[in-house]
């Protein structure tokens, strides 16, 4: 490699942190849409690097589900205090309560799908008009269709079939009242990658990512972790296992993996021989062949 | 080895075709040799292939991902795809290869290294493969590989294949294409994708995966005309770093290091640069595509729109601007019609004022009396910016060469240009 020439990594580091600054520059009030995944954790990184040494200009916005994993709220008060960031949490409860969302029934009930109803609540009230995630396209198929900035109307919906093209480094992020952008700063990225850019980077993560002992449940040929949030069939026993996390999102539906993976080396090469997708241990996606595509265009993440 | 991945580089690719010259299968081939597919993905697309009732895998239903995609067996859209080899990271932009998507191929071309152009042995030169190549040719893509794919369909002839490379070179002729390479290659059986074909022993030069991880891509960006658009200004507000005042872009071009003198455009303003940093970390040099932040020796006003460049290096300055312009949106242009113009991190109207020609894209002709601009429409155009641009042509830089036109009313961006 000569010397005036990009790794992989550092390519893809430079891209995102372009796309963060652009959404200062082009938008009034952005915000990172904050999971406690490692994906929303490296783009609360870039953003930290892209602006040094200012602070981050968005708050950080946590869809609350309630039903977290503790380690994943903990984290999320420890960075916030870390970078002097802005935390705002939109309660998927608090819709409940107030009749906005309907609780699911039976023992598949995850309150996934009512985080988009909380989210688009939590975007109005608080008047963002571009909300940053961490998706990437590599995850799934309707996020390989994802533009970098990408337009909602006011309902806060996708329309796929009809999205702006994007060339070179320009981007366009005009909009009308009332609308607003998605803006996905790690598109290209791949599970890999983002990986290894933890590594090189050494970014400290939740150590739900990390092998522990924990109680689970077998459901569906995967694992859950054991909770009081969970709806168990009286087949279902909760038994003693040593795992991780491969993502993070709400309790009830992220799946665990059988790993002794205990540090991000052994987790590099865990995922180097993987032979299923990280989102194969996710319940939310299994629900159809275009779940995610059917939750995009109302208005998911 | 262990951290191999340190030494990696990032390729970018884009490939066009239609849904028969075996494009699809090739990009299967491609990330299911290189292990990037996975067991879940693969059992999903073989449900729906046999859902669909078809006897063989249907590996584009992994790169169709959208619902209307999936049901009328089309790609409507530019779709990304990953995957990688110990020695470099490659992104796919698959764009639909069918005459209306035009602006699909653009779209995926923008960014590219390098384009794959898939040429049936028994069909050879098409209409679509000149119209591929223009498009590559016309977004300078630095690097193009015509794969001559269903050899086996053609007894993997020697005398075939080259008449095929013979047609496409009198073809590429016409075009500013400056490095090609050809590999007769057989997707569905995997000879030269991954592996040297036995059945061609006629053929001494390398594999395309070879070609793709080996190909020089190191001088791709400008690393000579240096080039800053200011895209933000840091102002920390904090006690420690109560003066700071940085200057945070991506660089287009050139080489900037510590102590360089820098000219400020427009204001013209000189003055040395003091830092440049990453993040926290203080850098000696930094160059395209670097996303950086710079603080200079002397307080300057600077905003976004602003270039930073060398005095005896600077960009072009004006309001008017020669462009090759691609009509994007399904309405046609309206004459008199006013844009909002993006170009670096700079913002303007404008206005089109003459439209001097379209290009026929399958024949190369030049069409001189039609004056209308249709989806999916190349044609030299003048456009007058309400503003001074600072501009190069799009020949010498890419990222200081390209403009996109955005629809007043709608906020569309309508179309895409390359200053000539």
């Amino acid at each position: 490699m000569t010397k005036y020439n990009l790794t992989h990594l550092e390519e893809l580091e430079a891209e995102s942190i372009f796309i963060l600054r652009e959404v200062a520059a082009q938008f009034e009030n952005p915000a990172i849409l904050f999971s406690g995944g490692k994906d929303s954790i490296l783009v609360t990184y870039l953003a930290y690097k892209a602006f040094y040494p200012a602070n981050i200009p968005f708050p950080l916005v946590h869809i609350d589900t309630g039903h977290n994993f503790q380690e994943t709220l903990d984290y999320r008060d420890d960075l916030v205090k870390r970078l002097g960031a802005k935390l705002i949490v939109g309660s998927v409860e608090e819709s409940i309560k107030q009749g906005k969302a309907v609780e699911e029934k039976g023992f598949n009930a995850s309150r996934n799908a009512l985080q988009t109803v909380t989210l688009l609540d939590t975007i109005e009230q608080h008047k963002f008009d571009a909300a940053i995630g961490g998706a990437r396209r590599d995850e799934e198929k309707a996020r390989a269709k994802e533009r970098f900035f990408s337009h909602r109307d006011e309902f806060g919906q996708w329309d796929p079939k009809n999205q702006r093209p994007e060339l070179w480094n320009l981007f366009n992020g005009r909009k009308n009242m009332g609308e607003h952008f998605r803006v996905f700063p790690i598109s290209n990225w791949t599970e890999m990658d983002v990986w290894q850019y933890i590594k090189k980077e050494n970014i400290p993560l939740p150590n739900l990512y990390f092998t522990h002992e924990r109680m689970v449940i077998e459901r569906d040929g995967g694992l859950l972790a054991d909770s009081p949030h969970l709806n168990k069939r009286d087949t279902e026993v909760p038994f003693k296992q040593i795992v991780r996390f491969r993502t993070i999102g709400d309790m009830t539906c992220t799946g665990a993996v059988l790993s002794q993976a205990n540090s991000l080396d052994e987790i590099i090469q865990e995922v180097a021989s993987s032979r299923q997708t990280e989102r194969g241990t996710r319940a939310d996606d299994k629900r159809s062949e275009t779940a995610m595509e059917d939750r995009k265009k109302l208005g998911y993440f | 080895m262990q951290d191999g991945y340190l030494n990696m580089e990032l390729l970018r690719f884009t490939t066009a075709g239609s849904v028969d010259d075996g494009k699809s299968t090739l990009i299967g081939r491609l990330l299911y040799d290189s292990k990037s597919i996975f067991e879940d993905q693969m059992e999903a697309v073989q449900a729906s292939s046999q859902k669909k009732g078809l006897a063989h895998v249907d590996l584009s239903l992994l790169t169709d991902g959208l619902k209307a995609e999936r049901e009328q067996g089309i790609t409507i859209d530019v779709a990304y795809r990953y995957f990688a080899t110990p020695k470099r990271k490659f992104i796919i932009a698959d764009t639909p290869g069918h005459i209306q998507y035009t602006r699909n191929m653009v779209t995926g071309a923008s960014t590219a290294n390098l384009a794959l152009i898939l040429v049936d042995a028994r069909k050879g030169i098409l209409e679509q493969t000149c119209r591929h190549s223009f498009i590559a040719s016309l977004l300078k893509i630095p690097h193009l590989i015509v794969c001559v794919n269903k050899m086996d369909l053609v007894d993997y002839q020697e005398e075939r294949y080259n008449e095929i490379v013979a047609a496409y070179k009198s073809f590429a002729s016409k075009l500013e294409i400056t490095d090609v390479h050809f590999v007769p290659i057989s997707a569905l059986n995997g000879d030269n994708v991954v592996d040297k074909s036995a059945n061609m022993p006629w053929y001494q030069g390398s594999t395309l995966l070879y070609l793709l991880e080996t190909i020089h891509i190191g001088s791709d960006h400008n690393h000579i005309d240096c080039r800053f658009p200011v895209q933000q200004v840091i102002r920390p507000h904090k006690t420690k770093f109560h003066d700071f005042r940085g200057y945070a872009g991506r660089i287009s071009g050139g080489i900037f290091k510590k102590g360089d003198e820098v000219m400020v455009l427009p204001s013209g303003f000189t003055s040395k640069i003091k830092s440049i940093q990453v993040g926290e970390k203080l850098i000696e040099e930094a160059f395209a595509p670097m996303s950086v932040t710079m603080t200079l020796e002397d307080e300057i006003d600077i905003s976004r729109g602003d270039m930073i460049v060398r005095s005896n290096n600077q960009p072009q300055n004006g309001q008017d601007i020669d462009v090759m312009l691609c009509w994007f949106n399904n309405k046609a242009y309206v004459p008199g019609a006013k844009f909002h113009l993006k170009h670096t991190s700079n913002d303007a109207r404008a206005i089109i004022k003459e439209i001097n020609y379209k290009v026929d894209i399958n024949t190369l002709h030049r069409i001189e009396d039609d004056k209308t601009l249709n989806m999916n429409d190349i044609c030299r155009v003048k456009i007058r910016a309400t503003k001074p641009l600072l501009f190069d042509s799009y020949r010498k830089n890419r990222n200081t060469g390209s403009i996109i036109l955005v629809d007043e009313a709608t906020n569309e961006t309508v179309a895409a240009g390359m200053i000539v």
